[in-house]
């Protein structure tokens, strides 16, 4: 634009000099007056062309003070609380969001042991709404070798009749801890009634569908939850060998709050599903079920005023696992109950006692101890000590020092209650 | 044959009866935080019946998702919601879980109030969480500005209307009112400020960006050392520096954050601290929109009088 002017000022000039010379040849009033005005007027001209570029150079100066605005405005229209994309290209791109997790063990365990170090899991979600209807969640796990889909579904949120339906690989809604991803766990491993009647770290996660409505009442928030999946569960949960050994889960949530700071969350399970326990050379010869109950209860105290700083989440959950097999049916139970407490805005500290029979054989009962001590960053990470204490049933007593760091990058996640 | 239409009738009778009987009906709002829901109901009066989910006197940045808030979303109209990321923690649960398909992402019944206010802080060039918990869509906190309120105000009332047309004659007069009694309110406020222009002012969180733009403070420092980082030693040491370089006499503190550090803070520089709310609701004084800044509009200029003996 700058360059414009001298440019211009050249043309004008360059037009202005050759009428000059002519007319010089025969100076005649009438003609040096003709040429007086046509000088005017073309300074004029000049000056008005002058003022209208300066004019344009001042809008686009004052436009470039004002760009801010328009981002502002662009922004907008991208604020809705399922994504923060503030780029129109990727607006439909689905929140990507990754958590790390990174498990230590020191001391011994000669029945179970873990790995001195290992990146435990990285742990990558994709969320979006897919259209009017449909939201779609995706839980892809990492482990140092190998991927899982850890959930992968489709839930339906507004459907007539109050029913929330899902469809795909999910956690099932068997009691709570089973519901929970390992990085809102208050501990770096899972419970061992878990490890023992539920198939090991990742519990009932199946596929099939799921629909929960609520029951309405005047007391208190009922849910109902009916589960269908394919049959296979866990490392030795469920096994389906024909299109019919479905799994189906069955859960009842009850929830109060008994004031603003404090309530009380129940739930009742149950679970049937095909067992792997006759299945020679990959002939299922048995038939064999494992039928599963659970109860779980969830305490909450959190004042409202102070939130940030204090809580305390007391927990229990209940499992009794009849399993048929060869030998006869074994009736197995386990439970663990455990408490965590924040004393500060980035501090908890929580104990959890186990105590579970095992589901292919119920006279094996191990027991387990545990203390924590968690301390958060930010919202974003987590460092953990845990000091464990098994008792196997059948081998030495295990001492052990786990620790833990969790963190996580990408779209702020939602925090399950 | 038969027993398949008498299903279909069984099913079709149940699905109507959960439908609402009366589309004309009072208007079910329910408003994130109390601010919202004050705003909502000057203009929307007895023709709403209107809730919130936050507490006035609680962190709006962790609210658990309880399911008895499900309950409350479930029969919901409308949902109006601050926006800016306030609520990501919680909220995308609550709609989730909801069943409700009015106050789902888009649909009608679901107002962000932030679209047309006036939103600061927002971050230009790199956004890293290296800056803490930073919103990348701008300082969520923009009700703390009166015009912003208006603005919120018109935005509810246009929704109001977009549901219930028939009742326009009823809003109206009411939103009219409501900025009217803003307006007068606001040349109060600026008023009582005016002579206190420029007057410098610590905060805890990044929660009186808008408030102090509009009533003439100067923000000079924060205790947080970033937005949701707890204060740290070395950071609070450094403000007291800078508040006794710049003759800091005020620290305003949100009523759920722990007074501690503000109070050290105040008997090293000679600030006073106050506890100073952010939000309808967040004590006593406040219980509606108007009275929030009366309320703080009059806790300032008597700190500020007080600690300049002017």
């Amino acid at each position: 634009m700058r360059t414009q002017l001298p440019v211009m000022a050249f043309f004008v000039l360059f037009s202005l000099s050759p009428s000059l010379f002519a007319q010089a040849a025969a100076p005649q009033a009438a003609d040096l007056n003709a040429i007086r005005t046509q000088i005017e007027t073309l300074r004029a001209d000049y000056d008005k062309k002058l003022q209208d570029l300066q004019k344009q150079l001042d809008d686009v100066q004052a436009q470039l003070n004002r760009a801010p605005a328009p981002a502002e405005a662009a922004a907008a229209p991208s604020t809705a609380v399922s994504g923060g994309s503030v780029s129109s290209a990727k607006v439909f791109n689905p929140d990507i969001s990754v958590i790390g997790d990174f498990l230590g063990a020191a001391g011994s365990n000669k029945v179970n042991p873990g790995p001195t170090m290992e990146m435990h899991e990285s742990e990558v979600a994709f969320q979006a709404t897919v259209d009017p209807y449909a939201k779609a969640d995706f839980f892809i796990s990492f482990g140092e070798e190998g991927v899982n889909l850890e959930e992968g579904y489709l839930t339906f949120p507004a459907i007539p009749g109050g029913l929330l339906v899902k469809v795909g690989k999910m956690r099932a809604a068997f009691g709570k801890v089973n519901t929970l991803h390992n990085h809102v766990l208050p501990w770096t491993d899972r419970p061992l009634v878990t490890g023992n009647l539920l198939g090991g770290e990742d519990g009932i996660d199946d596929t099939g569908f799921s629909v929960a409505r609520l029951i309405s009442n005047p007391f208190l928030f009922l849910e109902a939850t009916a589960q269908a999946f394919r049959g296979d569960s866990g490392d030795n949960l469920f096994k389906s060998s024909s299109r019919g050994d479905l799994t189906y889960v069955g859960h009842l949530r009850g929830y109060k709050d008994i004031t603003d700071d404090t309530n009380l969350d129940l739930g009742f399970s149950i679970s049937r599903g095909h067992n792997a326990s006759g299945i020679v050379n990959d002939v299922d010869i048995g038939r064999f079920t494992t039928r599963l109950y659970g109860g779980d209860a969830t305490i909450r105290w959190k004042p409202l005023k102070r939130s940030i700083y204090h809580s305390f989440v007391g927990r229990s959950e209940f499992i009794w696992s009849k399993r048929a097999q060869p030998g006869g049916e074994q009736n197995a139970k386990g439970y663990f109950a455990s408490g965590d407490f924040q004393f500060a805005r980035r501090w908890y500290t929580g104990v959890r006692y186990d105590r579970t029979g095992r589901a292919d054989d119920a006279l094996r009962i191990d027991r387990g101890q545990s203390v924590t001590l968690s301390y958060f960053p930010s919202e974003f990470s987590q460092i953990r000590a845990q000091y464990r204490r098994t008792n196997y049933a059948d081998g030495p007593t295990a001492n052990e020092l786990l620790f833990q760091f969790q963190f996580s990058i990408g779209a702020h996640g939602a925090h399950p209650f | 044959m038969k027993t398949f239409i008498g299903v279909l009738t069984v099913v079709a009778v149940l699905l109507g009866v959960s439908m609402p009987v009366n589309a004309q009906s009072k208007l079910n709002v329910i408003a994130t935080t109390e601010d919202l829901a004050s705003i909502a109901s000057e203009v929307g009066g007895d023709h709403i019946v209107i809730d919130s989910i936050a507490k006035g006197y609680q962190d709006p940045h962790f609210v658990e998702a309880k399911p008895s808030f499900f309950l409350k979303l479930q029969k919901a109209d409308i949902l109006i919601l601050v926006g800016r990321e306030l609520e990501i923690g919680w909220l995308p649960i609550l709609i989730n879980q909801s069943r409700n398909k009015n106050i789902q992402v888009g649909a009608d019944g679901y107002l962000d109030a932030s679209l047309q206010a006036q939103i600061l802080d927002v971050p230009t060039g790199q956004v890293t969480r290296a800056e803490g918990d930073v919103h990348p869509l701008g300082n969520p906190h923009y009700w703390m500005d009166p015009e912003n309120g208006k603005i919120i105000a018109k935005e509810i009332f246009d929704r109001l209307v977009k549901l219930r047309p028939n009742d326009r004659a009823y809003f109206e007069p009411r939103l009219n009112d409501f900025v009217s009694r803003v307006n007068a309110a606001e040349k109060r406020w600026l008023a009582a400020m005016a002579p206190y222009k420029g007057t410098k002012v610590v905060s805890f969180h990044r929660s009186f960006s808008n408030f102090a733009e509009r009533f003439g403070l100067n923000i000079v420092g924060y205790v947080e050392p970033k937005p949701g980082i707890p204060p740290t030693p070395q950071h609070t040491l450094d403000l007291i520096n800078q508040m006794k370089k710049d003759n800091v006499k005020i620290v305003m503190v949100e009523p759920y954050f722990d007074v501690k550090t503000p109070n050290a803070i105040g008997r090293d520089t000679g600030a006073e601290v106050l506890i100073m709310p952010p939000s309808v609701g967040g004590t006593k004084d406040v219980p509606d929109y108007i009275k929030l800044f009366d309320n703080d509009i009059n806790m300032l200029v008597t700190a500020i009088r007080k600690t300049t003996g002017k």
